[in-house]
């Protein structure tokens, strides 16, 4: 009966109840898809700026990210290697050799940094091979190098010229070579594109008289969001000689930058959810002010004031329930559909993007927490809004309300 | 035998007692007995309603007490107070007595359902009340679909249906035309008289007037008149 009563209350005033109802919706449909695309662009960008070099999360001998040279360094272990790599959440286990050197052709020379990396595991970390715009991508162990544009520039080379590396090995020991170059590289962010240098990992460890050392292992995972999981997890099966960072302790500029950015998605959700509320509010307001007769009849003939308040809560909470779920079901199409087929920009914008090493896309993530997050805060406003009724049937005096 | 329902002894109301303090009542005796078939009259303003309400559990004496069946209510509060109206008054209203969204026979079940009661007793009162009242054939009719008189006739089988000590209306009729108003009186005089229910009302219309067997008469706040026809020896005191 209360049920059926709760029920039939909700369409005393159907217009009324549907103008609630539709309010809640797309408050829901609006915050949904907001912070869908939020997320969505947020997991983009950070999957964008892992993706120009360091990865979700990298493997360094401890102390080296305080202090990196070549001499904190640690042995690539293959059997640790062969462990972690059967962990199905790591996509791919890139090991590289990183140290400052000279590169000089002709009578310049620059400063740059020389990575050595497996030429197959850097492409799936880091799409290296697409971002050749001159020349071909390195094999395996060819004694060559890739280099990144903007430092071919100031050296004024270009592919299938020679470069001579200058630098400090292992344990002080001499680095000098002469590489010829297979390709010129494109890095959308200026420090990489005027600074790096590859060569096939085993090269550079013979050229700096490093066999088999590591600077660090970087780290492809499936699901970013399971990158803190996955970082525990790496912490206990490594041990205490290694230090094991995510992005965004190796890049805590950016993200930070990317942080704040956020903000203003949580303002505008918030000034949204505050117009549902007085909605809702008004809603209630003017119901409980229309029933006051009846509901002072109730009282009268002995209905407790805390079942009629639970019904006017139930009615309440029914409303926004009913608006939520059209919201949540309005809402998944659209989410599914710009996860799949993301928003694409065009024009200056889209360039300014790309010649950052950005794709111009704005994706929309599905995530089930947005969705129930997102409900639940309409609920509890309900909830909270529900309380009024019940306050104001609770303060009711059965003689005063049914007075004409 | 104590046939006594309902003892109300002193009854003061005061409104704007800081002010211009208006005595609504002042110093009412009643006395109840079961079977009794009342009405109250007098011009308006004189205090009917309030004299109603305060037996009826719905406001409180500025002095005075009322007793029913046993129990000073004027000492009871809150829940206790609700739970003692529910079980132990029926209560008609001059009009909007239904809940809109519920049908005749919900309605007259709601009061049982927030008593309680297993759902095979409910049904077999509601169906005996409806028939009682003459509606069985409008049970699953909402309040809206029903004319005024089929609506006090569903308030007055909700009002007894907890079987109450007594049945209060104020102005029960005051919204009907002469041929309901007379319908209704009939009826709640049949159950006064099969039943042996006792039925408190007040009224301004002079046809009840008639049909009630004692008359108390008010006038600003005090009785003025009482009667009691000799022939009802059990309503006198
Ligand atoms: N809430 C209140 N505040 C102040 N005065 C009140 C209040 N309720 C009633 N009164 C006064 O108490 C007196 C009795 O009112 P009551 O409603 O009992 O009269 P009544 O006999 O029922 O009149 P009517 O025939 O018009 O229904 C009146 O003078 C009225 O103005
Ligand atoms: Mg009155």
């Amino acid at each position: 009966m209360i049920a059926k009563l709760t029920w039939r209350n909700l369409w005393r005033n159907p217009r009324r109840t549907l103008i609630t109802m539709t309010s809640v919706t797309f408050a829901v449909l609006l915050a949904i898809l907001m912070q869908s695309f939020q997320k969505g662009v947020f997991d983009n960008l950070v999957k964008n700026v892992v993706s120009f070099y360091h990865g979700y999360i990298q493997v360094h001998k401890k102390g080296y990210w305080d202090e990196q040279v070549l001499d904190n360094s640690f042995q690539y272990d293959d059997s640790l290697v062969m462990k972690l790599s059967r962990n199905p959440e790591i996509k791919v286990l890139t090991p590289r050799i990183e140290t400052f050197l000279l590169a000089s052709v002709g009578n310049s020379t620059k400063g740059c940094m020389l990575v050595g990396t497996d030429p197959v595991k850097e492409n799936l970390l880091t799409g290296l091979k697409d971002k050749i715009v001159k020349g071909r991508y390195f094999t395996d162990n060819e004694a060559a190098v890739l280099i990144a544009e903007g430092l071919a520039g100031r050296l004024k080379l270009t592919v299938q010229d020679t470069i001579i590396l200058l630098g400090q090995g292992y344990h002080g020991a001499m680095a000098a070579g002469k590489y010829p170059v297979r390709g010129i590289i494109h890095f959308g962010s200026p420090a990489l594109n005027d600074g790096l240098l590859y060569m096939p990992l085993a090269q550079a460890q013979f050229f700096l008289s490093a066999e088999n050392m590591l600077t660090s292992l970087a780290v492809g995972i499936r699901e970013p969001e399971k990158m803190t999981a996955i970082q525990q997890l790496l912490l206990s099966e490594m041990g205490k000689e290694y230090e094991v960072m995510n992005w965004k302790e190796l890049m805590p500029d950016i993200a930070n930058h990317i942080k704040a950015d956020g903000s203003s998605f949580y303002i505008f959700t918030g000034v949204l959810y505050l117009i549902i509320a007085f909605g809702i509010f008004g809603t209630i307001l003017m119901m409980t002010a229309e029933r006051r007769y009846e509901f002072g009849m109730l009282v009268a003939i002995g209905m407790k004031k805390l079942s009629l308040g639970k019904i006017l809560l139930f009615e309440t909470l029914l409303i926004t329930l009913l608006g939520v779920i059209t919201g949540l079901l309005i809402s998944l199409p659209f989410v599914l559909y710009f996860s799949r087929n993301p928003l694409r920009i065009t024009g200056e914008i889209a360039e300014a993007y790309e010649r950052f090493g950005f794709e111009a896309l704005f994706p929309a993530a599905v995530d089930n927490s947005i969705l129930i997050v997102q409900s639940l805060i309409v609920l509890i406003i309900a909830f909270l809004i529900g309380l009024y009724p019940l306050w104001h049937v609770g303060r009711i005096n059965p003689m005063l309300a049914m007075k004409k | 035998m104590n046939n006594t329902v309902l003892d109300a002894h002193n009854l003061k109301r005061v409104y704007d007692e800081n002010t211009i303090p208006v005595y609504a009542l002042n110093g009412v005796h009643l006395h109840i007995v079961r079977g009794e078939f009342t009405a109250i009259k007098g011009p308006s303003g004189s205090g009917k309603t309030t004299l109603l309400n305060m037996i009826g559990g719905l406001d409180e004496p500025t002095e005075g007490y009322v007793n029913i069946n046993g129990t000073n209510i004027t000492q009871l509060k809150g829940n206790k107070l609700i739970n003692f109206r529910l079980n132990n008054i029926g209560f008609v209203f001059q009009s909007f007595n239904l809940i809109p969204v519920l049908t005749a026979k919900e309605n007259i079940e709601f009061i049982m359902l927030l008593q309680k009661r297993p759902k095979a007793e409910r049904e077999q009162r509601v169906k005996e009340l409806l028939k009682e009242v003459g509606l069985a054939d409008k049970a699953g009719k909402k309040p809206g679909e029903l004319s005024g008189g089929q609506q006090q006739r569903v308030a007055v089988a909700r009002a007894l249906a907890p079987k109450p000590q007594f049945i209060l209306a104020d102005e029960p009729t005051a919204n009907l035309d002469s041929v309901s108003a007379g319908n209704l009186l009939d009826m709640m005089a049949k159950l006064n008289r099969e039943e042996n229910m006792t039925f408190i009302f007040s009224t301004h219309d002079q046809r009840v007037i008639d049909r009630a067997r004692r008359v108390i008469t008010l006038e600003d706040g005090k009785i003025v008149n009482d009667t009691a026809p000799a022939s009802l020896d059990h309503t006198l005191i």
